[in-house]
């Protein structure tokens, strides 16, 4: 019997890449089919097959996590750097949720859940992926068990609730971050009661692992996650060129590695490799899409399960999505850290995140990239799951228009869930929204 | 027959043509039950209108309604777009139009240049629709002719709070049983749609004007309980019905 740690250590450092050498060599032996010729797309980014290799190794490695190194649960929002430091693995339930909800698996696991009394009305990420730990099913092949489950409220109160139902089914210790909602700029009493916790989160988590915090270590990661994040930004920023170099839909899969592997040396080295391809392709000028004639902001999160009837239907009128508010969170953090103080780092960035500020920050944010990115309109998805990110969007359509002179379109849909979107009715009225450009 | 075009506008519930001239007046038009087969009701309809007016085999077509992209016309426009255009064809005016259908309606800002300056339609549901009038006037034994004189007759209005049809239809099978007369009930239920439309419509300025299209406008009664809501007149266009085909063959012109 192989000893855990050390079949982790393999699949790392010899399964996982030479599985991804594999498919590689198979990929190149197979005959490449490019791209229809009526596609309304560009050439596709040639990124996305690293960008694959790198999730598929990082969900392969989670299946021999548990037992080998410590595992954490963690919310997309937690300063993950800290754990990192102490080698933790972490899985990022709402990651997972919407790689599920790309497979449209939402209403197979929600149905799980809503047997067992989880409202309808509860964000979908939490009921797809309360319903696949009670199914034991994952379209990843198999999730780590966790060692420790790690929940910051500064994206939505939701996740306090998910992580608690989580902590009594899995019967798991549950730490909390408790960010306050910032109205302007934090006071430093904001940031100190913040730090307060990440201090207390290190011990906990020290304990959890049995290892130690090693001051260099912790300072290297946080280096890295500032580093790959604005690696992020730069190729963001890179859309603010036309045509843009790819389109919003892309970003949204290409987000994975900031999201899930921030602070890591593999993610920022896919962010380089990233970056210089889109900047090949500005420099040729190689679209997104074939022909860029209207540029837009998206604000909220993707519909996951529509991403490709959308991003079709929006090529094909010419239209892009050049920046989106969600994908754009992951780059902004950067403005506040200071890679050589960690913990002052982590307590201000985390508490500065979309979702924990005010309207009025919205509107300057939106504002600042419609302008930046040169916009023409703007879609806005009211996603029926992320309430905290919905509210508030319909003073934002108003005060858009009168303020940058923006047009935008309210669209209604659900973020994970198809039962709660009309397709139909949603591409007519954004059908009607391209047509009172044109 | 210079400038002749053909506007289509398959609904759900009806099936709209008109024959529009090169000056922009309808030479002929026709309002019929949908079918399932929306190709063939299409292609059968349009013949007899061209028939009708002479109108030569390439005449453009222009189609609108959710079937729109299977009739293959030469374009087909969102039913927005088209009611828009169609309105301010009629009316060459700025204003707020009204368009209840059968399956959903909206509110459309009309620009000065007629353009659509923003829209709103409800959502998901056939509440706040002529469907939802068509189940319960269905409910309720009642005709669309009888409707206006039952209303008008109506001595005070029952409120009826649910708006979702399944909801509501239960609602007014539990007022009948408890003996309240059916105009009154009527009378509540098209304040109720009216309040949920006027919902979509928002505050609006106080100069702008409001027009309305669609079936639903043909009977006085919704407009009456529009108007009420938004506590301003509201003007029908002519012949409601075929403002979307209208905007259909005015956008191949
Ligand atoms: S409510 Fe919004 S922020 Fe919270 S977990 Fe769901 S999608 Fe994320």
């Amino acid at each position: 019997m192989i000893p855990r740690r050390v079949q982790y250590e393999l699949i790392k450092h010899v399964g996982g890449p030479l599985l991804m050498e594999l498919q590689g060599l198979s990929k190149r032996l197979r005959p490449r089919r490019g791209p229809r010729p009526d596609s309304p797309f560009g050439p596709p980014l040639e990124s996305i097959g690293k960008l694959k290799d790198l999730m598929t190794r990082h969900y392969l490695e989670g299946r021999y996590a548990d037992g080998a190194v410590p595992v954490a649960w963690v919310t997309s929002g937690f300063p993950v750097e800290l754990l990192r430091t102490l080698g933790f693995h972490s899985v990022y339930p709402e990651n997972h949720a919407a790689l599920c909800g790309v497979q449209r698996l939402t209403p197979e696991y929600s149905a799980a859940a809503e047997r067992l009394g989880y409202s309808r009305s509860l964000c979908s990420y939490a009921r797809t992926d309360i319903g696949a730990v009670l199914l034991d099913k994952t379209p990843a092949g198999r999730l780590p068990r966790p060692d420790l489950l790690a929940c910051c409220t500064n994206i939505c109160q939701t996740v306090l609730y998910w992580y608690r139902c989580l902590a009594d089914h899995l019967k798991v210790p549950l730490v909390l971050i408790d960010t306050p909602f910032v109205y302007g700029d934090s006071a430093a009493h904001h940031q100190q009661y913040v730090a307060d916790q990440l201090e207390e989160l290190l011990s906990t988590a020290e304990r959890i692992s049995g290892r130690r915090v090693e001051p260099e270590k912790l300072l290297e990661v946080a280096r890295l996650s500032y580093e790959g994040t604005l690696l992020w930004g730069e190729c963001l920023a890179e859309s603010t060129h036309r045509p843009a170099p790819w389109t919003g839909f892309d970003g949204f899969f290409h987000i994975a590695p900031i999201v899930t592997l921030r602070g890591s040396t593999e993610c920022n080295a896919y962010y380089r490799h990233l970056l210089d391809e889109l900047r090949y392709r500005v420099k040729r000028g190689i679209g997104g899409i074939k022909e860029e004639r209207y540029r837009l902001l998206w604000d909220n999160l993707p519909i996951w399960f529509n991403v490709r009837e959308m991003s079709t239907l929006l090529a094909e009128s010419r239209f892009n999505i050049v920046v989106t508010t969600y994908t754009n969170a992951w780059a902004e953090a950067g403005k506040r850290m200071d890679p050589t103080d960690p913990i002052n780092s982590a307590a201000r960035s985390y508490t500065h995140v979309i979702l924990n500020e005010d309207l009025d920050r919205r509107l300057d944010l939106m504002s600042r990239l419609a302008r930046d990115y040169q916009v023409d309109g703007a879609l806005l998805h009211s996603d029926r799951s992320c309430k905290p990110y919905s509210i508030g969007q319909v003073d934002l359509r108003d005060k858009l228009a009168e303020r940058a002179g923006i047009k935008s379109l309210l669209l209604e849909a659900d973020h994970n869930d198809p039962r709660a979107y009309s397709t139909e009715q949603g591409n007519t009225r954004i059908q009607a929204f391209m047509e009172s450009f044109v | 027959m210079s400038g002749v075009t053909l506007g289509v506008d398959a609904g759900s519930t009806t099936w709209k043509g008109v024959v529009l001239d090169g000056a922009g007046e309808i030479l002929d038009s026709v309002v019929v039950a949908s079918e399932p087969l929306v190709e063939q009701q299409t292609r059968v309809e349009l013949a007899k209108l061209r028939e009708a007016t002479c109108a030569p085999r390439e005449t453009p077509v222009g189609a609108t309604g959710y079937g729109r992209k299977r009739v293959g016309a030469d374009r087909a426009i969102t039913e927005i777009t088209c009611h828009a255009r169609g309105a301010f064809h009629l009316t060459a005016k700025a204003g707020v139009l009204v368009d209840m259908g059968g399956q959903d309606s909206k509110v459309i800002r009309i620009g000065a240049d007629g353009t659509v300056a923003d829209f709103s339609m409800n959502d998901k549901c056939a509440a706040g629709t002529g469907r939802f009038l068509e189940v319960l006037l269905g409910r309720l034994k009642v005709g669309w002719d009888q409707v206006p004189g039952l209303v008008d007759s109506a001595e005070s209005s029952v409120s009826v709070s649910s708006t979702c049809t399944v909801f509501a239809e239960s609602e007014v099978i539990s007022l009948m049983a408890e003996g309240e007369p059916v105009p009154g009930i009527l009378k509540g239920l098209h304040l109720s749609l009216a309040s949920r439309v006027a919902a979509l419509a928002g505050i609006l300025p106080d100069d702008i004007e409001v027009f309305m299209s669609g079936g639903v406008a043909l009977g006085s009664a919704m407009v009456n309980a529009l108007a009420k809501e938004l506590g301003r007149p509201v003007t029908v266009l002519a012949e409601p019905q075929l403002v979307g085909a209208l905007g259909a063959a005015l956008s191949v012109r």
